[in-house]
Formats: structure tokens, C-alpha cells, sequence
């Protein structure tokens, strides 16, 4: 049996250093070529005509002016007359000329006629009795939940217990599961209770859940010595890639098409087209060398990739590339839901946490979307809980680096944080006082020390409100989080050459977080080598498939599967060079460019001269890692992370400018493969953290029900005035190691709004629940806070 | 639309050769008067009292001077400097993310000075030096800068790198040691969306102390 376990601490050469990133030489010097870099020979333009309207109907598409215009190749309807479209900025014609201001006077003159119908863009509050309980689910209502990655166990029991308003046929099912949805939830369908009077029911806006409760929460808040009640939130926010979304696609031939997409899924993007383009997967051929960021938006070919590809065969077979404008890239691409609640919570006089009591809601787009995971981290012995999801007409959600988490921490840790408060708690104390009701309270009680010695919390911690000189008040808040992190299913081709070169195949994407460097580590740890010895070929259909990089999930996979590729390997290459060295195979090790026998150094190859041993065809070897754990023998990833973050602030309550001046994150993923990969991730996620907490919102019209910031001097991301000093600290060693990689993208995004909103809160003396701290809103809050004193 | 309206009507020169000039082509005329050499036959109109030259609205020949090389492209003269490099002489470390001088992620250097690509028209850059993030490297090693960057893992997904690569490159030139109120005024026209300025900020001191 081949040793896959991952090497012990004195047997790694690499794995766990810090490492430079593999692909850094061609990004800091222009040669990484992103999708958006893309010029195939003959290249036309496409642009799309986008609905003016957040709610209406196409009733007329005149495309005729246009097509006459010199220079447009192809024209393209992509909602025809009758369709109902749900967002401004929706897609309704695509067009491809020689070049964007051809294609952009083709759009302007296309006539599309709309009939307008009332919509909704507003996530506020829902009106007192607003909204109906959930009935039958539509054919919609199942869509909607899908695209907005609702888990799959919540859509199982929804269907379960509310029915459906339609009959699946046998062949929606088949095209279903080809689209990839669960075998799970087609089995719920296929045996769900049919109620066709409910369909095309007009639905309201506002869909409530069924609410839950556990345990006698009246009596513990009765009982409870300290309740505190608040209204907590986070706005829908966008993902803003720098890189927008977009592809290149072309016919090679009839039959076979060519496309080069942004994407965080290079593997699941030829399955995705094949429907709707009517050719089979094997047939479409995606590549991708870099992509300028994802964060979540980039899973699927989008519309407007299927309408490259559409474009591209009317125009012959021509290379068509579409990259979304800014302002579409704010508008459509990519929206966090947001979510609110008015949170009661009450706690025994020693801190421990007795009741949780929320009325949530928040909107996900047209699908509504679910209740984010609340209490989050902390499981209250007693709760109640209801949540009205809102559908309305702001566009769709898109995954967001750890979906829902970063809204239940700051839901959750604000509420908890102001029951410290009123209990007069340090809430250093009251956390770990109830770091039982947690999932990880051993990794949490290693972490809180760590934490508060990096950024200071005992010097720099004081009663709320009570560290103010002049006009600037001093505070620090913390958060805790949670997120699982498996890997994902991978498999590669790995091949050690007779030159002794060694190349791997396979069909993952880097994204930005180190994906490339993570398998050159790992393959060049287990065979002695460097990672400049290691070649890769990645972003590519042709190579065997690797999972989505999405969910953390990434690290865990390419890492597994490269790992037993290059046991395999490296064994192969053993038992072909050990009658060199009068050994047996077992006894050869791989180290410092050489294959040597163990404990007799001495005896000993190079790395060129064992590879010339390998005969004419090279060794090849397959790896595969299963998303399944119990598949994997042995199993190499892990799930299940727990991170705590510490945020300090100076707010100018003049002002009302929240400055972060220094924020700690302390970081467990089990087995760090890179740790100057990790230590960069976390870096990453407290900065945008920072950027979320302080600054973005997607803001709609009412009126015209348009994004009213959709670029970015509006929708402002954190530049390099805005962070302060930050420090990482990852957990490593005995305890973590032995638990095999885990993902790392997700977990520290989740953190810092509600740790910097507990830090405003111990600054000023009151809370600004909504997310993004804004001027407007700390000086509102301060007002209210002294009008409430004064009256007291 | 209301700077547009404004310009026009404070120019009170632009009178008799008015036909035919429309507020756009006026924006044009204003922008690019007397800055572009003459190319083949363009249209001369009077504004502010003097004879100048129109080029467009179709295509004219234009010759830039990118890393050194002479280049020559026939474009529309509103064609921004950025799309010239990127879509007609396949020049694409400059990015294009905002498009309106919002993001930095075009950044290059036009005679020496740091300006966003997507907010100069290629004809204006006619006739100066433009020096993208190319050409930083020498004789394929990386500029002190780049290495910098490569050392500080200032670079995640990549795409905003190039304009800061440029950003620093001009920061550096003009402040060899910057203090930290240098390197937050000249770097401050540049956004990351993947959290990289921990990285940025320790390349850049990298950079100073070995004297890029
Ligand atoms: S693309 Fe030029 S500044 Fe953003
Ligand atoms: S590295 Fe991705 S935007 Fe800066």
C-alpha cells in the first residue's frame, strides 16, 4: 500500500514553509494573460442591450435599423417578446460588430418595447403582517432557490412540507440532473404532493418561513438576569471583480466550440453550455490561464456566455468576446444578500447565554433567499425564530466568500457583544464564557489568548465608551467564526519525465489564492525537488477535472489528488532506479534533487540520472481525491475551522469617520501547505472585511429601481489609506497538522464586519448596527444615544 | 452633460465655422488643439480664434511610441490610449476595470508620469513615450520593483498588479524614498479587490531601501 498520509513535520521540505507563489513573476510583470487579454485572430465585439426597466415585460424586439448598420455580424434575441424581466440591466439582445463602438451603435438602435410593471427594490423591514406563508413551490421558486445556492437539505424539506404547484415530468427531471441538481431533491420532486391551483398565483414580496423554536425561551428570558435587544444589519453588497465577467467563444468547427471565460469552475463550464447550446459537453473546449478574482460570482457561463457562443455561430464561427462594462458588473454579476433581524438575548448574572430571540429578514434578489445560519457559531439552549425573506427586483444574489456567514456573525456577535455590555462584561470574558455552546471551543480558548496578545485587548480594552480624548473615541471589538472547508473532488495526470522534468495535468483554476503554487508544493515536496521543477498545465478542459473553486474547498482537493499522484509516481520511479543503488525500494528516499537511501546519504543519485533510468516513456500516474471523505484511503483533507479576529478603531465622533487601526486574525485550516499562501489569504479577507464594514452598499432608486452607484467612485472598495496594521497568526503544529488540509478563502471573510462593529460599539458607548459604518449613521447613532440620556 | 453645455457657450470664438461641428466634436477640438501632429488630412476648423486641426470622426493613422517602439494603428480618434494598447497592438498588462479614471488598474507612463490609460486619448499620446508595464523587466530579469512585489506577495489574483507595479515605478522615481504620506498620495488612485496592500506596502519599502 503507497504512503499517501501526508509527511510528519521533520520529513517535509516544503510543504508548511513559506513559499513564493509560483506565478507572481508573470503577474507583476503584464506577461499573465487573463480572459479579458484574450485577441483571437478576426475577434468581433459583443455588447448587450439590457433591460432599462427592474420590473417589465418585452412585449417588441425590432432588430432591423441595426442589422443594416455596417459592421454588425450578428444579432442575437436573448429574452423575446413576452418574457418578464426581474432586474435592471437584465439582458434582452446581444449583439457582435468589429469593434465596441460599432457593436454600441447597434444597440442604440435596436427598438425594444417594454410594458412596465410595479417593482420592489427595498430590503427595508417588512410591513407588520406583510407576506404570506410559503405555499406550493413553483417551478420558479425551485429555479431561484438552485441559482441562489440555498443547501440542498433546506430546499428537500421545504418541498416536503409545502408540495409543489406542478407536475415534474420525467424529461424536467432528466434535464435537471443534468444540470447538476441534486439526485436528492429530484427524488423530492419526483414524490412531492402536486397542488396545480397555487400555480401562477400572483406571489407577495414576502415570503416567511416557518418559524422555529427550541426550549421554553419565555421562561429563560423571564428568569434571565440581563436582556438586551437591538437591530443589527448587513446591506446587499457586490462582489466587484476587478476583472469583469466575460468570455471569448468561437466555432473551430461546426460541431466543436473553443471558449476562453472568467471563471472559478474551468472544469463545470463546458456541462453548463452544453444545454443550452444543444452540443454535448466532450464538444466545447474551455481554457483559462488567470482570472482577476471571482469571490464567488463566477461559477456559471451566464447568459451572456451562451450569447458569445450563439453570436459567435451566426457570425460563422468568428472568435466573439463579451466583457461586462463596470457598470453591468455592479449591476448584474454578483450581489451578497443582505440580511437584518431585531435580536433579543439574555444571559444568567455569570454571562452564560440563556435565550436567542429573532424576527429576521433580508433579500437574496427575485429568489427571496434563506435564513442566514443565526445564532451563528453560539447554539442558545433556548430560541425563537422567524425570517420573511423579501423578492424583489435588485438582481440576483451570487455566492459571496463564505455564503451567509459574514451576515449571521455580525447579526449574532453584535447582540452578544451588547449583552456583555449590559452585564458589564469585558466580552473577551463573555465569549469564551460561552465557548462551550460552540462547535470548536478548544481551538477557540487556544485562539482568544493569541488574538488578544497581538492586538493588545487588555491594555487596550475599557468599558464601553469610556476611552475618548477629545474628539476621538478608542474601542475594540472581536468576532469568532466557523465555515468546513472539505475538499473538493480533483483528479490529475502527473508525469516524471526521462529528462527529469515533471509536469501535472489538471483541470483546476488559481483564482488568485495561491492554487498553482499549492500542487507545485506538494509534488515537488514528496519527490526533493523545487518548485520551479515542477511544470504545470491547469485552467484547461483537456486536462482531467478538478472541482469549482468555491467554498474553500479548493486547497483540500488539488492538494489530495496531487498527493497520490506523486506517491504513485515517485514509488514507480524507486523500484526503477533501487538496483542502481543495491536497495530496495522501500528504502529510497527523495530529497534535496537526489534519490538516496535512507540513513546512507551516501549511497546516493541525482534527481537527472534516476529519470534517465526510467526507460523511453515517461512514468504517468493518475490522482484522484473524492469530495466524498469515506472514498478517500486514506483520507487526506478535513473540514470544520474555527478563526477568531480582533478589530481596534479611533471613530471621529465629530465626523462621524470610522478609522480601523489595527486588526488581528488568528486562523486555524489544519495542514498549511503554503503558509505564505495563508497568511496572504487572511491578510486579504481582513482587508476586504475592512472595506465591507466601512464602506460598500448597493444602493437602488426606488424610483426607476436602478443601482444608483454602479461604478467605483460610488460603490467604494477600501484603498491602501484605509488599512491599518494587521497581523495573522496561523494555528499550526500538534493538533491542526494531523487534521489534513482544509480550505482557507471563506473563514476569515466572515469576521471582521461584526468585530469592527463591536469596536465602534466600545468606542462610542452606543451601537451602529447596520453595516457599512458610515458617518451618517455613527452620528445618528451618537445623537440618539445622548437624546436617550439626556431623557433618561 | 452640464460641463459640455458650459464649455460651449463660454466659447463665444467658436462662431461662423460652427457648421458642421458638433458639442462632441467641439469637446475634441478643445482637447486635442494644437497637441497632435498633423496626419493626413484633417479638417481645419476655427476655435478660440485660432486654425485647428479635426481629426475624425472615422478613422485616421496614428504612430505611437510604446517601450521603445514605434507603432502604427489606424483608429477612430476617440479610441482611449488604453484600447490602443490592449485591442490593436496587443499590449494588455494595462487593465481595464473602470474605464473612468477610477481604479488605476490602466495605469501606465506617458513622458515619465503615471496617468490612467483609459483617460487619454490614444491621438493625444501621440508624439510622447509611453512606457507600460512591459517593459519594466530588463534583459528577462524583473525590474527591483517587480521583484519587490514578488517578495512581498503583493499580488493575489493579479489584475490590478500591473498599475501598481507602474504606480510604484512612478512614486519611486520621484520620491527614491518615499515617506509613508508619498506612498499613500501616489498610491491612492489604485484599488485592490483582493486585499493586497499589507503586500504592496511592504514591496514598495523593499523597493526604497534598495534604491529602485
Ligand atoms: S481602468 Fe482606468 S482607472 Fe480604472
Ligand atoms: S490582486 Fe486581485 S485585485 Fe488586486
Amino acid at each position: 500500500m503507497p504512503d499517501y498520509q501526508w509527511p510528519d513535520a521533520e520529513h517535509r521540505t516544503l510543504i508548511g514553509k513559506r513559499v513564493a507563489r509560483v506565478d507572481s513573476p508573470d503577474k507583476v510583470s503584464g506577461q499573465a494573460r487573463y480572459t479579458y487579454d484574450i485577441k483571437r485572430p478576426g475577434m468581433l465585439f459583443g455588447k448587450m442591450l439590457r433591460s432599462p426597466y427592474a420590473h417589465c415585460k418585452v412585449t417588441s424586439v425590432d432588430t432591423s435599423a441595426a442589422e443594416k448598420i455596417p459592421g454588425v455580424k450578428a444579432i442575437e434575441v436573448v429574452q423575446k417578446p413576452g418574457s418578464t424581466i426581474h432586474w435592471a440591466g437584465d439582458e434582452v439582445v446581444a449583439v457582435a460588430a468589429v469593434d465596441e463602438a460599432t457593436a454600441e451603435d447597434a444597440i442604440r438602435a435596436i427598438v425594444v418595447k417594454y410594458q412596465k410593471l410595479p417593482h420592489l427594490v427595498s430590503d427595508a423591514e417588512p410591513p407588520e403582517g406583510a407576506g404570506e406563508s410559503q405555499g406550493p413551490i413553483s417551478m420558479d421558486d425551485l429555479g431561484d432557490m438552485l441559482d441562489n445556492q440555498v443547501p440542498e437539505n433546506q430546499i428537500i424539506s421545504l418541498i416536503k412540507q409545502y408540495g409543489l404547484s406542478f407536475k415534474p415530468t420525467e424529461n424536467d427531471l432528466k434535464e435537471a440532473k443534468e444540470e447538476g441538481v441534486p439526485d436528492a431533491i429530484l427524488d423530492a420532486a419526483r414524490s412531492a404532493e402536486v397542488h396545480p391551483e397555487a400555480a401562477g398565483k400572483q406571489k407577495s414580496n414576502y415570503q416567511k418561513a416557518a418559524s422555529q423554536s427550541q426550549g421554553d425561551v419565555d421562561k429563560a428570558f423571564s428568569e434571565a438576569a440581563a436582556v438586551s435587544e437591538g437591530i443589527y444589519g448587513a446591506p446587499v453588497i457586490t462582489h466587484c471583480c476587478m476583472e469583469s465577467h466575460g468570455s471569448t467563444s468561437e466555432w473551430i468547427d461546426p460541431d466543436h466550440l473553443f471558449v476562453h471565460m472568467s471563471t472559478q469552475g474551468v472544469s463545470g463550464i463546458a456541462g453548463q453550455m452544453a444545454e443550452p447550446l444543444k452540443i454535448p459537453a466532450a464538444n466545447i473546449r474551455v481554457h483559462q490561464d488567470h482570472v482577476g478574482g471571482g469571490f464567488g460570482s463566477k461559477f456559471g457561463p451566464d447568459r451572456w456566455g451562451i450569447a458569445t457562443a450563439k453570436l459567435s455561430q451566426k457570425a460563422g464561427g468568428k472568435p466573439v468576446r463579451m466583457m461586462l462594462e463596470r457598470d453591468v458588473e455592479l449591476q448584474v454579476a454578483g450581489a451578497r444578500p443582505s440580511a437584518y433581524a431585531k435580536v433579543k438575548v439574555a444571559a444568567k448574572k455569570d454571562g452564560t447565554l440563556v435565550a436567542w430571540q429573532s424576527r429576521s429578514w433580508g433579500t437574496g434578489g427575485p429568489g427571496g433567499g434563506g435564513m442566514p445560519p443565526i445564532p451563528y457559531c453560539f447554539a442558545a439552549p433556548t430560541q425563537r425564530k422567524e425570517h420573511t425573506a423579501i423578492r424583489n427586483n435588485i438582481g440576483p444574489a451570487r455566492a459571496w466568500r463564505a455564503p451567509n456567514h459574514p451576515q449571521a456573525a455580525v447579526l449574532t456577535m453584535s447582540a452578544l457583544d451588547d449583552l456583555a455590555a449590559k452585564l458589564n462584561m469585558d466580552p473577551y470574558d463573555f465569549f469564551l464564557k460561552n465557548i462551550e455552546l460552540t462547535r470548536l471551543p478548544n481551538v477557540y480558548k487556544e485562539e482568544f489568548p493569541i488574538a488578544a496578545e497581538l492586538i493588545g485587548w487588555k491594555e487596550q480594552w475599557h468599558p464601553r465608551g469610556q476611552n475618548i480624548s477629545g474628539n476621538i473615541a478608542r474601542g475594540v471589538g472581536l468576532s469568532l467564526h466557523t465555515w468546513g472547508g472539505r475538499g473538493h473532488s480533483s483528479d490529475c495526470d502527473l508525469s516524471i519525465h526521462p529528462d527529469g522534468s515533471v509536469d501535472i495535468k489538471m483541470g483546476t483554476q488559481d483564482i488568485g489564492t495561491g492554487t498553482r503554487t499549492c500542487i507545485a508544493v506538494v509534488a515537488a515536496d514528496a519527490l526533493g525537488l523545487q518548485v520551479k521543477d515542477i511544470k504545470l498545465y491547469i485552467g484547461d478542459t483537456q486536462y482531467p477535472p478538478s472541482g469549482g473553486s468555491g467554498g474553500s474547498t479548493t486547497p483540500g482537493g488539488v492538494s489530495s489528488s496531487t498527493r497520490r499522484a506523486v506517491v504513485d509516481a515517485r514509488d514507480a520511479l524507486f523500484a526503477k532506479v533501487a538496483p542502481a543503488l543495491n536497495a530496495q525500494p522501500d528504502d529510497l528516499e527523495a530529497r534535496d534533487g537526489s534519490i538516496r537511501v535512507k540513513n546512507d546519504p551516501s549511497h546516493s543519485i541525482s534527481w537527472k540520472e534516476a529519470c534517465s533510468k526510467i526507460g523511453a516513456t515517461p512514468i504517468t500516474t493518475h490522482g484522484h481525491n473524492d469530495q466524498v471523505a469515506a472514498k478517500n484511503k486514506p483520507d487526506l483533507t478535513n473540514s470544520g475551522v474555527g478563526g477568531v479576529q480582533m478589530a481596534a478603531v479611533a471613530v471621529d465622533t465629530e465626523t462621524g469617520i470610522v478609522k480601523v487601526t489595527k486588526m488581528v486574525a488568528v486562523q486555524d485550516c489544519g495542514l498549511i501547505i503554503d503558509l505564505r499562501m495563508a497568511e496572504s489569504s487572511v491578510m486579504g479577507a481582513l482587508i476586504m472585511g475592512i472595506s465591507y464594514s466601512l464602506f460598500e452598499e448597493k444602493i437602488m432608486d426606488p424610483t426607476t429601481g436602478r443601482m444608483l452607484n454602479a461604478d467605483m467612485e460610488f460603490y467604494r472598495l477600501a484603498g491602501l489609506n484605509d488599512i491599518p496594521e494587521l497581523k495573522v497568526h496561523m494555528m499550526t503544529g500538534k493538533g491542526y497538522d494531523e487534521r489534513g488540509v482544509i480550505g482557507l478563502g471563506e473563514p476569515p471573510a466572515v469576521s471582521p464586519g461584526a468585530a469592527i462593529s463591536n469596536a465602534v460599539a466600545n468606542a462610542l458607548g452606543v451601537r451602529v448596527g447596520i453595516l457599512p459604518l458610515t458617518p451618517d449613521k455613527v452620528l445618528a447613532a451618537l445623537n440618539q444615544g445622548s437624546s436617550q440620556k439626556a431623557g433618561a | 452633460m452640464h460641463d459640455d453645455e458650459k464649455s460651449v457657450k463660454d466659447s463665444k470664438e467658436l462662431t461662423e465655422d460652427r457648421s458642421g461641428v458638433s458639442r462632441r466634436d467641439f469637446l475634441k477640438i478643445s482637447t486635442i488643439a494644437a497637441a497632435v501632429p498633423v496626419v493626413a488630412g484633417p479638417k481645419m476648423v476655427m476655435a478660440a480664434g485660432e486654425q485647428v486641426p479635426v481629426h475624425g470622426p472615422g478613422k485616421v493613422p496614428m504612430t505611437f511610441n510604446v517601450n521603445g517602439k514605434s507603432y502604427k494603428a489606424t483608429l477612430e480618434p476617440r479610441v482611449t490610449l488604453l484600447d490602443a494598447l490592449r485591442d490593436s497592438l496587443d499590449i494588455t498588462g494595462a487593465k481595464r476595470v473602470c474605464d473612468k479614471a477610477e481604479c488605476g488598474a490602466c495605469t501606465v507612463l506617458l513622458d515619465d508620469k503615471a496617468v490612467y490609460a483609459c483617460s487619454v486619448l490614444a491621438i493625444e499620446a501621440q508624439g510622447k513615450k509611453i512606457t507600460t508595464v512591459e517593459a519594466l523587466m530588463e534583459g528577462g530579469k524583473l525590474h527591483p520593483i517587480q521583484q519587490a512585489f514578488v517578495d512581498n506577495d503583493a499580488s493575489q489574483c493579479g489584475f490590478c498588479t500591473p498599475g501598481f507595479v507602474v504606480a510604484c515605478k512612478a512614486m519611486l522615481d520621484k520620491h527614491p524614498d518615499p515617506t509613508a504620506d508619498d506612498l499613500l498620495r501616489e498610491l491612492s488612485g489604485n484599488l485592490c479587490r483582493c486585499g493586497t496592500y499589507a503586500g504592496i506596502r511592504g514591496a514598495v519599502a523593499q523597493a526604497a531601501r534598495k534604491g529602485a
